[in-house]
């Protein structure tokens, strides 16, 4: 997988990787695969969105589900994102658990006021009187040929308090974090890149294995220096990684899994380790959790430090461009983080 | 004021399906709410209090709303003018003082919440935040919800003004409720006004149930002073809703006869000739010529039940007013709720 890739890929069937079942689940799978065994394990959790039922979503997360668990529990929304996240919020309010698919995340601006106004501050506002079992699932990121409207990464808007907020980097973890958001009271806002739908295949733990929230994953031991980041870039950094470590830079790779809550321990204790740290993530940067990320270094390891806390992010263009040049231009990749990594060690 | 004038006849209750006891029940919710509203404004007027949201004027038709509804079985999903329609599902004077107040011990949310955004699991009554018309597709999901736990009694109402109908979520709400043939009430409190502007500038037709027709259930215009009609609106969709028949939009015509809030000017947006003519259908005044008319209390026992009602919310002021603030150790309490499921 590379950030960009030529047109061999459509919006609804982003690239894949290796075909070989043996070698494991895609993303989606993992999805699908949580999905499932949480709709069999608990008859409240119902599934809402556009195109969810007989399509089985657009990206296929819900493939199955409808045949399986009926039209009452898998439901096909109008185009009305504010609307049946509200209705989602109401089944919620009465006991039921629900999930909902946001199309692309691009489009979840519509429901920002139930997300932001209702679910976030319901359990607050009724002080404790309301839990909103909720899930909204969400697909994210670019590198897929999407233009402005398929390719955004505003999970920095979700960063409020009464939300949590999951960013899987790989199948395993999808799943995993994927059945502890459907079994979390309150409102969870899941964010699945889109490029890592079918790229990355590996082995999913058998029986009923969840992973918590607020705890990282090291994705990539390493002493010279720190790289934070989350989602699609967990890989991309991985691939810097092996880029440089020729020359002698021995990168550490944390995957923060969940930004809300996020892992301070883990960051202060791989910044304790290494004395450098690159925050970096695939949304742009003024205003994005890079600077909350390197303000928590910043306040709680300071002294740890032998060199400024770096952020590498993307550029503070409005959007992702559809045209091949300017996508690639926009997006980080692993040269780029590699570049960032010299850089950092050298300093 | 046993002795104001009415404007024109009520619907007879007897006919509307109403015991006497049921209209003298009406009569005193109506009351108390407006003595209850009353109170709060001169509150706020001392600078006891810092924001109230009056009901003047929407009394009547909530009455009406109020016996058309099951308590015991049925969800409502209210805005914020609503004091009396909540009475029903089991709010004391105290309890909405407390509210009021934004006392510790507020039921609708310790003292976090503006006066006025009501809410209870327990008396049936969805948590209401400020945007408009939010609890609209909440109240079809609640009855989606029910739905689907087998429960065939219950119908879930939620109530906005004709400012909240102009939303985008009132639509979308609308067409969810009515894609699914859902038991759901949807009632357009129209006072006329969305804080200074006026239903003309509001929207491009007249009525607010005239949208019904986009969604394919009925739209109803009841006259919003009168309680009786609004009750036997009320019960028929509360029937249609219950026996499968699905949503019904009902829009009670009525006049805001206070400002918006303790904090809205109306003088700059409306005439004083404009709102005394609202005056003379004021709904608590048409109700008392009613009870009087048809011998249901006579002008003695009005003054009397007056004079007890200003004595009972005095007390519930007073006490809730006494009552203890939220402690500040507790800002953060229930920011997340604690325990998986």
């Amino acid at each position: 997988m590379t950030a960009t890739e030529p047109h061999t890929h459509g919006l609804f069937s982003p690239p894949a990787g290796n075909d070989d079942t043996a070698r494991g689940a895609t993303m989606i799978e993992a999805i699908n695969a949580a999905l499932t065994e949480e709709m069999a394990r608990d008859r409240r959790v119902l599934l809402l969105g556009e195109d969810v039922g007989k399509r089985g979503g657009v990206f296929g997360a819900t493939k199955g589900l409808y045949a399986q668990f009926g039209a009452a529990r898998v439901l096909d929304t109008p185009i009305a994102e504010s609307g049946f996240t509200g209705f989602g919020i109401g089944a919620a309010m009465l006991g039921a658990v629900v999930v909902i698919e946001i199309q692309f995340v691009d489009f979840i601006m519509s429901a920002l006021d139930q997300i932001f106004s209702e679910m976030a501050k319901m359990h607050y506002r009724s002080n404790g009187d309301v839990r909103l079992p909720i899930v909204v699932r969400a697909p994210i990121g670019g590198g897929v040929h999407g233009g402005l409207y398929h390719s955004q990464s505003p999970e920095n808007l979700f960063i409020m308090p009464g939300l949590k907020v999951v960013m899987p980097a790989t199948p395993a973890d999808a799943k995993g974090l994927l059945k502890s958001a459907i079994r979390d009271p309150n409102p969870v806002i899941f964010l699945e890149h889109k490029r890592l739908y079918r790229s990355v295949r590996e082995a999913l733990p058998t029986g009923d294995s969840t992973v918590p929230f607020g705890i990282a994953r090291v994705a990539r031991a390493g002493t010279t220096l720190s790289v934070i980041t989350y989602g699609a870039m967990v890989h991309e950094a991985t691939r810097a990684a092996e880029i440089v470590a020729p020359e002698g830079i021995d990168a550490e790779i944390l995957d923060l899994r969940t930004l809300q809550p996020y892992d301070r321990a883990a960051i202060l204790r791989s910044v304790t380790k290494t004395h450098r740290a690159l925050v970096l993530h695939e949304a742009s940067k003024t205003g994005g959790f890079g600077g909350e990320l390197a303000a928590l270094i910043a306040d709680e390891a300071f002294m740890e430090l032998d060199a400024p806390v770096r952020r590498l992010a993307a550029p503070d263009a409005p959007a992702m461009p559809f045209n091949s040049r300017l996508e690639s231009a926009y997006m980080i990749d692993a040269a780029t983080i590699a570049a960032a990594l010299r850089d950092l060690a050298a300093f | 004021m046993a002795t104001l004038p009415a404007t024109g006849t009520l619907t007879d209750h007897r006919a509307a399906g109403l015991t006497d006891t049921d209209a003298l029940g009406m009569f005193t919710l109506m009351l108390c709410a407006r003595t209850i509203d009353e109170r709060m404004w001169l509150l706020n007027r001392q600078g006891a209090a810092p924001f109230t949201v009056p009901c003047r004027g929407q009394e009547g038709a909530q009455a009406g709303i109020a016996l058309a509804l099951d308590p015991t079985t049925d969800w409502l999903f209210p805005h914020y003018r609503d004091t009396a329609l909540v009475q029903r599902f089991g709010f004391t004077p105290e309890e909405i003082f407390l509210m009021f107040f934004a006392k510790a011990g507020d039921v609708v949310s310790g003292g976090r919440q503006l006066t006025h955004h009501w809410g209870s699991q327990a008396r049936h009554i969805g948590s209401l935040g400020s945007p408009l018309a939010s609890q609209v597709p909440h109240a079809a999901g609640a009855a989606y919800a029910l739905r689907l736990q087998g429960n065939t009694a219950a119908v879930v109402a939620t109530t906005f003004g004709e400012g909240g109908a102009s939303k985008g979520d009132f639509y979308e709400g609308c067409s969810l409720a009515a894609i699914h043939r859902l038991p759901v009430v949807f009632i357009c409190e129209n006072n006329e006004y969305a804080i200074s502007t006026p239903m003309h500038t509001q929207s491009p037709v007249p009525d607010v149930a005239s949208r019904a027709a986009a969604f394919g259930f009925p739209g109803v215009v009841v006259d919003g002073t009168d309680p009786f009609a609004v009750y036997a609106a009320v019960r028929e969709a509360h029937h249609r809703a219950r026996t499968g028949g699905g949503p019904t939009l009902i829009e009670a015509k009525m006049y805001r006869l206070l400002p918006h809030t303790s904090d809205d000017n109306d003088r700059l947006y409306r005439s004083r000739e404009e709102v005394a003519d609202a005056e003379t259908r004021d709904p608590l005044r048409r109700i008392t010529a009613y009870m009087q008319e048809h011998a249901l209390l006579d002008g003695q026992e009005i003054d009397d039940r007056t004079a007890a009602m200003q004595a009972e919310v005095s007390a519930a002021a007073a006490a809730a007013m006494a009552a203890p603030d939220p402690n500040p150790t507790t800002l953060l309490d229930h920011v997340y709720a604690e325990d998986a499921r």
